[in-house]
């Protein structure tokens, strides 16, 4: 199926008759996931330049809606949000009882999401659904609820920040993979202007092709197809958008950094192993004099799930909202025990980052906690970057002293 | 219900309703003053479904709220065969402890649990126990050890070891004589002797390097701060108790309780799921870690 501009329009319209329309927009400087009224709230024109510490927009006439990469919100933000009442308690006659969870909000619809940010969803799936363990069997309910209700439209990238290094985890740059387990309900792929006709190659207006990945999402392509008659897509066409993630791969695993050493990249072999046999490693030191603990890389990562519960009492003192918000294990208060905190150093509160990402969520999820996004990259005020600082251990590990836990 | 007895098996989560932050009132029937700051409060779910469907094994925690001030991961130390009424015991010394010491009997407190694994009772059931407290520790161990009592005929010799700062902070001693009954040997110690205590003085370790026993067949359950544990585990080793014989109770900052805040997380581990007790050898090279 080709889509071309106003099938674009459309789909954003069809999809607001039922949903909430999130998808990325300009705003404060970046491009960030906020509500979008048409396709002209898309960062059309824009792309993004990205690199530890650094992130700017540059005008590109010749950009299309999704030519940026990522920006420094995610999916979390909605299916997790930053904050948000988990229970409300009120005291009637002196007597307190729990009160009745809230009325579900509208359902979301989301465009423009990459293979990383799939993949990040099938972790956070793994984190608040984690009902097929048969270990710990919680479910959190406003998370599912909304994950139930959530429809995806996904984008190939068809470019990588130099802070990307989705190539080496496994989650990208194709956005679908069943084999990965990363699925959406509408998949696009941008084939820049046509027609591809041979006439006028760049003269026409910007074509999609769209691949259906569900029912619903055939429901939402039958409803644009009511108004605007569809063409199916052309083999040639087919083959250009299967060849947009495969070429990007490629140049992925072939660019180099400036220096020219290899560009960013992450080596999973064995990455667990390697980290928790390493705990005493002196690299953890020297991090800790660049970190911050500003909490920036938990905040943008799409998977971190941490998070505390804060009493918000109103002025009467008989109503109660428990509020979730999101926590950052770089704060001194996340391991706070008998007043103290058991992380009191950066160096213990870095480590704990790093080897819980990367090594404890195989044990608790059975996945790697890293999408290779780059957002703890760029969005680091200093720019540490956590390849960098993987490669450095594993340039020079402890001496194994046997098992790890 | 009752608990099948000296179970393993780990009620989930999930146990009372599906929404693991849902909680249920309860209201308190009875306090007691235990040790100075320390007092236990017996709980009764007020609904009687809820009541009836409750069930915990030894070693377990709850996590007990107070609306506007909080929610806090506290041992169930009440006998496990009749969960009907559940006993907390809490030293003051927080936020939301603060506030429970402020409460009568007949005031709410709100629950959900229970959470953790529990004491490996069921697997260590023909040979001898040696339980190793201190101070508060007791407190995660009494639901334990009414459960041996109960059962006393499924095991070889058992004992408690229990250590405190003074006399006075020795937990639970009107309970030691029905224990002694039931055929427990209770052996106290104190760091600092007060008017005529006629005990031992100096630390539970030092028990522990007396007690006669066969490492082939005992197994150590401990609970006390980080640095006891330490001290018990290796003074465990040199009675030939090796890690895979040891067990401990960890307490780390706890918030959902279901593995899903991160709060509590301990190396690999989430201490609300993967523990609160864990055998020695899964914890030895963690716990050697500074600021873990």
């Amino acid at each position: 199926m080709i889509l071309g501009p106003e099938a674009l329009q459309r789909l954003i319209e069809v999809l607001a008759l039922e949903y909430r329309v999130i998808g990325p927009t300009v705003a404060d400087g970046a491009v960030v996931l906020r509500d979008l009224a048409s396709a002209d709230d898309l960062p059309t024109g824009w792309i993004d330049e990205q690199d530890g510490g650094h992130y700017r927009l540059q005008r590109d006439e010749s950009a299309g809606p999704f030519d940026h990469v990522v920006g420094p919100h995610s999916l979390k933000n909605f299916l997790f949000p930053p904050r948000e009442p988990i229970a409300r308690f009120e005291r009637v006659e002196g007597v307190w009882e729990e009160c009745a969870p809230a009325a579900p909000e509208r359902p979301l619809a989301v465009i423009g999401m990459r293979g990383c940010d799939l993949a990040a969803l099938a972790i956070q799936d793994r984190v608040f659904l984690r009902g097929d363990s048969g270990e710990g069997e919680a479910i959190d309910p406003a998370y599912q609820r909304r994950r139930n209700g959530l429809f995806l439209v996904a984008v190939d990238c068809r470019r990588a920040a130099a802070t990307c290094f989705c190539h080496s985890t496994g989650s990208g740059p194709a956005a679908c993979s069943a084999s990965a387990g990363r699925q959406a309900d509408l998949a696009l792929v941008d084939l820049g202007p046509g027609p591809a006709d041979g006439v006028a190659p760049c003269a026409g207006p910007r074509r999609y092709e769209c691949r259906i990945g569900s029912e619903r999402g055939a429901a939402v392509i039958d409803a644009i197809a009511a108004d605007l008659p569809l063409r199916p897509s052309p083999p040639e066409d087919v083959a250009a958008a299967e060849r947009v993630p495969v070429d990007l791969e490629r140049a992925m695993w072939a660019r180099e950094r400036s220096d020219g050493g290899p560009g960013r990249s992450l080596d999973m072999e064995n990455i667990r192993d390697l980290l928790y046999s390493n705990l005493e490693h002196p690299r953890w030191l020297e991090v800790a004099d660049r970190c911050l603990s500003c909490t920036n890389c938990t905040l943008v990562c799409p998977t971190c799930f941490c998070a505390s519960v804060t009493e918000v009492a109103d002025l009467s003192g008989d109503a109660v909202t428990r509020e979730r918000h999101w926590a950052s294990c770089f704060s001194l208060d996340h391991a706070r025990m008998h007043g103290t905190s058991v992380r009191h150093t950066t160096a213990s509160r870095y480590r704990q980052w790093l080897t819980h990402k990367l090594g404890g969520w195989i044990d608790q999820f059975g996945t790697s906690g890293c999408t290779g996004c780059g957002r703890c990259i760029t969005w680091c005020p200093v720019g540490i970057d956590l390849t960098a600082e993987v490669a450095a251990i594993r340039e020079t590990p402890a001496p194994s002293t046997g098992p790890t836990p | 219900m009752n608990p099948s007895p000296l179970t393993t098996r780990r009620p989930g989560p999930t146990t009372l309703s599906a929404d693991p932050w849902q909680t249920h009132a309860g209201s308190i029937v009875a306090i007691r003053d235990e040790t100075p700051g320390v007092r236990s409060y017996d709980l009764s779910i007020v609904d009687a479904a809820v009541r009836a469907r409750y069930a915990f094994a030894p070693g377990q925690f709850n996590m007990l709220y107070l609306p506007g001030i909080g929610e806090a991961a506290i041992s169930i130390s009440s006998d496990p065969a009749t969960p009907q009424l559940l006993t907390h015991t809490v030293r003051a010394v927080g936020n939301v402890t603060d506030a429970l010491a402020k409460l009568v009997v007949g005031d709410r407190i709100f629950l959900r649990g229970p959470y953790g694994k529990p004491w490996p009772l069921g697997d260590l059931a023909g040979g001898d126990l040696i339980f190793v407290a201190g101070g508060l520790g007791l407190a995660s161990q009494r639901a334990a050890i009414l459960d041996v009592a109960r059962h006393r005929d499924r095991f070889g010799r058992v004992t408690i070891l229990h250590g405190a700062k003074t006399p006075s902070g020795l937990l639970y001693p009107s309970e030691y004589a029905a224990w002694r009954e039931a055929g427990i040997d209770v052996d106290c110690t104190v760091d600092a002797p007060e008017a005529g205590w006629t005990g031992s003085v100096g630390l539970v370790t030092d028990l522990l390097a007396q007690l006669p026993l066969e490492p082939g067949r005992s197994g150590l359950l401990c609970c006390g701060p980080d640095p006891m544990m330490a001290g018990v585990a290796t003074g465990a080793a040199k009675r030939g108790l090796g890690p895979e014989a040891v067990w401990m109770s960890l307490e780390r900052n706890m918030s959902c309780a279901v593995g899903q805040c991160g709060l509590c997380q301990f190396g690999p581990f989430f201490v609300c799921l993967d523990g609160p007790v864990f055998r020695y050898d899964r914890i030895e090279k963690l716990l050697g870690v500074r600021c873990l």
